[in-house]
């Protein structure tokens, strides 16, 4: 009889949906996890163990006939350190050059608008290849010190500049994303302008554009390893190394890639937690 | 009071309390392209006076205060608060000069506006003492004194650590008085200080600021409070059309106005309630 029927008291209905929740998204995470295992695992077992010209797939020592030399693996990784120095050091200078190029853009004398512009629009608009290989090959045509000058620090300065190029639009947008009531605010409190940058402006901006430097650093990590074409000997200038040099090209490069792909997915972590602290403790 | 001629109060009588003229707008136009806002404002405040104005939307009542203060450069026309005077400089022909003049200006006309413009990065007590201790150079243990004479008088004392996030719309613009207090202004100008509060709150803004008024604060409020100006105004000065068309005691601008235009739109005012 439908009279005698209970119905059930709305916090079990509420527990009893949050525990159902809770196996729907751990299900879910389980899935996510295991196809990722599954496919990239099946690719490389595929890649080892399908019939290939050159059967080998190894890591070990660089030279096979010695099992006692550096194994291949370890000398890439080795890589690692200064992949990652690049990248901070390219990343640090390009915040400097993208804050100046802000400042540049949003400037109201022509010249330093003139100037700020031009760096703008000429790096963006060429590859950051060519920036990297002009900087190795061709300034010491104009500048012969640069000659002298090792290719790890004429890498850093190409990929600083091409980053802080487009970075200069980022902080520029940051820059007048901050409410003009705070500028007003300040100005009626009788502060200068260089003071109601740095003070009020500026740290509300670094706020908004955070996330987009995160992007960028990442971004970096990986554009990092063009500097390989000028002899800097990060992560994939040493897995072509030995790669090239022991015909063993794949499995180098694929162990590079692992490792770039690896350091993106470390940072993405990183940068999500950041974000959604920002938006916790947003003011 | 370094004026040509000595001004008069534009009212029958002057009240027994008021000082010298503090404030002193003469002349003043002002364009937005081709929009003539400002048509020649003369407005005199004296000292220790509430002016609170008052006209429809659009009539120029923001315009004016942000040109008192420069926040809008005037077309033409000369401002002069506290004995400096700047002349309207539309073409920037003195740039250097005339901004240290403005901000002459500013140090002694605080602003207060419609959504606070807090620093959001700053507790409320750096809001307070960060421009005295970084534009008029007081010392830090000071400027904290100053700030939390202020921040009492305001009743948020116990809020001074508090980020502006944490705080709720009438705290704000409460907070904002104090800031602008403890730059030590010889007037202070409101624009519309409780339009973007919460309906409950905006009593607790109007009686920080009727304290003041009765303290002897020099004051200019644009306002759509007409029981707050008929309590607390020396002057009412109605805008029309960008000039002032009618200015009186509260009483006589509210209760019995002589132009037209005042009376129609004191009606639509009374109508909306
Ligand atoms: N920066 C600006 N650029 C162009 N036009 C403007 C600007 N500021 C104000 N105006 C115009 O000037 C006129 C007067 O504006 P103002 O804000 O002074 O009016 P108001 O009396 O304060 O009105 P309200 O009661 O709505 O605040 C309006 O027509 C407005 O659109
Ligand atoms: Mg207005």
């Amino acid at each position: 009889m439908l009279k005698n029927e209970q119905p059930p008291a709305p916090d079990q209905v509420v527990a009893a949906m949050r525990g159902e929740q809770r196996r729907r998204s751990a299900r879910f995470r389980l899935i996510f996890i295991a196809t990722w295992i599954i496919i990239v695992g099946g690719i490389l077992l595929a890649l080892k163990a399908g019939p290939r010209f050159d059967p080998t797939f190894d890591l070990g020592p660089i030279d096979r006939s010695n099992p006692a030399s550096t194994p291949v693996w370890v000398y890439i990784l080795g890589g690692i350190p200064l992949t990652l120095v690049i990248s901070v050091v390219s990343i640090t200078i390009a915040i400097a050059l993208a804050l100046a190029g802000a400042l540049g853009r949003l400037s109201k004398n022509a010249f330093v608008y003139g100037a700020a512009s031009l760096y703008v629009s000429l790096v963006r608009g060429t590859p950051l290849i060519v920036q990297i290989i002009f900087v190795y090959y061709a300034l010491p045509q104009v500048i012969p010190a640069t000659a002298d000058v090792p290719a790890i620090y004429l890498g850093i300065i190409a990929l600083a500049f091409n980053y802080g190029a487009y970075m200069t639009e980022i902080f520029r947008a940051g820059i007048q994303a901050v409410p003009r009531g705070q500028r007003e605010a300040a100005e009626a409190l009788g502060m200068r302008e260089s003071l109601v940058m740095r003070r009020v402006v500026m740290p509300q901006a670094i706020r908004i554009v955070i996330p987009a430097i995160g992007n960028d650093f990442i971004s970096m990590t990986k554009d990092s390893a063009l500097v390989s074409v000028i002899g800097v000997q990060e992560l994939l200038w040493r897995a072509q190394h030995v790669g090239s040099a022991n015909f063993r090209n794949l499995e180098t490069l694929l162990l590079a890639a692992g490792v770039y792909w690896a350091i993106t997915i470390v940072l993405s972590l990183f940068q999500e937690r950041l974000e959604r602290r920002m938006a916790r403790g947003d003011r | 009071m370094s004026t040509d001629q000595q001004p008069t109060y534009p009212l029958a009588t002057m009240p027994a309390h008021l000082g010298e003229v503090i404030v002193r707008a003469k002349g003043v136009h002002k364009f937005f392209g081709d929009l003539h806002v400002l048509r020649g404002v003369d407005l005199d405040v004296w000292q220790a006076e509430a002016v609170m104005i008052i006209g429809r939307s659009g009539s120029g009542k923001t315009t004016l205060l942000r040109c008192i203060n420069f926040l809008e450069e005037p077309t033409l026309g000369t401002i002069e608060v506290d004995g400096v005077r700047v002349e309207a400089d539309p073409l920037g022909r003195r740039p250097r000069s005339h901004r240290e003049h403005i901000r002459d200006i500013r140090l002694r006309a605080g602003m207060l506006f419609q959504d606070f413009n807090l620093f959001p990065h700053m507790s409320v007590l750096q809001n307070c003492i960060e421009a005295p201790t970084r534009v008029k150079g007081v010392a830090r243990d000071e400027a904290v004194v100053t700030a939390e004479k202020y921040l009492d008088k305001v009743g948020l004392l116990e809020k001074r650590d508090e980020y502006p996030a944490r705080l709720s719309s009438g705290q704000k613009q409460r907070a904002a008085i104090a800031r602008a207090m403890c730059m030590g202004p010889k007037v202070l100008m409101f624009d519309e200080p409780t339009s973007a509060l919460d309906p409950e709150l905006i009593g607790e803004v109007l009686k920080v600021m009727e304290e003041l008024a009765h303290e002897g604060t020099t004051m200019i409020v644009v306002t759509h409070e007409m029981h707050f100006a008929r309590e607390a105004a020396d002057r009412v000065v109605f805008m029309d059309g960008g000039v002032i068309a009618e200015q009186g005691p509260p009483e006589q601008v509210l209760d019995d106005p002589r132009e037209e235009s005042t009376k129609q739109f004191l009606r639509r005012v009374l109508a909306a309630r």
